[in-house]
């Protein structure tokens, strides 16, 4: 039979995997925005997991709220991409440095 | 091995495969259709969980509309990848290193000595007359009716807020002013001639 472990340990890998690609991908920022859709895949692994091995029907509606935020999440940001680039010609991480912060 | 078991580490392999070439393969249009596989199979994962709705839902909003709006922004920027690989060999190592040191903690956190099968028990399966869909629908609307009202709302800002984000009123594009319209007066239209009737020849 699978463990609980099993599914927590695929979402720990899961996780490591995409803060290692929003580590390494800092240039580019198409890629971080589905390294942070990736993040909440791995939660959401995780609620999954707890939600079937507890028997609490609660995990999978937090699970559907995520999906929910995540999606808005991504129109908003994927617009201001778009605006960014009409603005900047670029998604370089390193040229959005205008605040000089 | 029983077959479960099999399929379990079967599509866990494509899903850390795949989400391994997200982060590292050089096209953004690779990386996309790498991620849609990762929710393909996390989708599936979520099925053996008996979460039905949840994967259908992962494939359908996922697939179906984020992952298609990620396809459309990436075909509609003029990106250069070369320039965009700058630093990959140089923050690999600590890319690695802190992804190892993390998920090593991780696993010891939740490996098979706090929650294996001893701890937590595999519940019994379902019978074929339980509906996933139905059970969800039922806290849903219920106990989680006003969170689930939020989350419509949520939707809505999200519209507006990329609809206004990206409009752009072009100099050349011919659109209605709603309020010049309203705003018309008589006078500004209508003109009254004083003249003499002609006659027909």
């Amino acid at each position: 039979m699978i463990a609980l472990s099993d599914y927590l340990i695929l979402g720990a890998i899961l996780f490591c995997l995409s803060t290692a690609g929003v580590f390494i991908n800092r240039k580019n920022l198409i890629i971080l925005l589905m390294c942070v859709e990736l993040m909440l895949l791995a939660v959401n692994m995780n609620f999954i997991a707890f939600s079937h091995f507890l028997g609490d029907s609660g995990g999978q509606v937090f699970v559907f709220f995520i999906l929910t935020v995540a999606a808005a999440e991504a129109a908003i940001g994927l617009a201001i991409l778009v605006v960014l680039f009409r603005n900047r010609r670029s998604i370089n991480v390193a040229d959005l440095d205008s605040l000089k912060g | 091995m029983t077959f479960e078991q099999i399929l379990f580490y079967v599509f866990a392999a494509v899903l850390v495969f795949s989400a391994g070439m997200v982060i590292s393969v050089r096209n953004p249009i690779h990386a996309i259709l790498f991620l849609v596989l990762a929710f393909f199979t996390s989708a599936a994962l979520w099925l053996m969980l008996e979460a039905e709705f949840l994967a259908i839902t992962l494939v359908l909003v996922y697939v179906g509309a984020v992952m298609v709006l990620f396809l459309f922004v990436v075909m509609m920027l003029d990106l250069n990848t070369a320039s965009m690989r700058e630093g990959f060999a140089r923050y690999l190592p600590v890319g690695i290193t802190v992804a190892v040191m993390v998920a090593a903690v991780m696993v010891l956190a939740v490996g098979r000595q706090h929650f294996g099968l001893e701890h937590v028990s595999s519940p019994v399966a379902h019978g074929a007359d339980y509906s996933n869909t139905r059970e969800l629908g039922l806290l849903l609307y219920t106990t989680y009716v006003y969170p689930f009202e939020i989350a419509a709302v949520i939707l809505l800002v999200a519209i507006v807020a990329a609809i206004a984000l990206t409009l752009r009123q072009r100099g050349s594009a011919k659109s209605q002013n709603v309020a010049a319209q309203v705003a018309v007066r008589r006078d500004d239209r209508v003109r009254l001639v004083q003249m003499d009737a002609e006659q027909r020849k």
